[in-house]
């Protein structure tokens, strides 16, 4: 699963007959700083999430679970809201480090 | 699922008997501002969309959830297409 926050939405009204109903949610990939990382993704939704909320989400095939029995093709989903995030500044650091050695 | 938008499609006559009569198109990922992103795809058509029109698709094994995919050869497949892509202004601080 991986931190993100809605950005947008977009709408269809030609789509496949799996997606009737859903909601599509634009959703930028973030690090636990809150800051963007990575290309913007479509997701499903199955939370409610609404626009800059932070959310985490899933992806590939698992993201069509949480509509089950339905058949949702879909490769990313919201499966949750996020209401607190702690994260060891300390932890943190020595990974940005490492990262930053790396690249 | 990424945007995209179509950008041509692609005629075979030598191919698994499992795509036959699917349209297969060619794909230019886009942002939701619009701009082009790197590389193409060829996916699946199961909306009927033509072409520079901006499109959704869903890949990877979920593709084959999609209604006329199941258990074809497809990891890439064209689910719908845009109305209308509504992107906030993006916040300026970091905190919630």
């Amino acid at each position: 699963m991986q931190l993100g926050r809605v950005v947008g939405r977009i709408w269809s009204s030609v789509k496949n007959p799996g997606l009737e109903a859903q909601r599509l949610l634009l959703v930028q990939p973030v690090k636990p700083d809150l800051s963007a990382s990575g290309k913007i993704v479509i997701c499903t939704d199955c939370t409610g999430a609404g626009t800059d909320e932070v959310v985490y989400w899933v992806r590939g095939r698992e993201a069509s679970v949480p509509f089950q029995p339905g058949e949702v093709p879909t490769d990313a989903t919201i499966v949750g809201i996020v209401d607190e995030l702690h994260v060891d500044a300390n932890a943190v650091g020595k990974a940005e480090r490492g990262r930053t050695s790396v690249s | 699922m990424t945007l995209g938008r179509v950008v041509g499609s692609i005629v075979a006559t030598r191919k698994d008997p499992r795509l036959e009569g699917h349209t297969l198109l060619i794909i230019k990922p886009v942002t939701p501002d619009g701009k082009d992103e790197a590389g193409y795809l060829i996916a699946v058509d199961t909306v009927g969309a033509g072409n520079r029109e901006l499109v959704f698709i869903v890949a990877g094994s979920s593709a084959r959830m999609a209604s006329g995919c199941k258990d074809k050869p497809v990891d890439c497949v064209v689910v719908g297409i845009v109305d209308g892509v509504a992107l906030d202004s993006p916040r300026t601080d970091a905190s919630r």
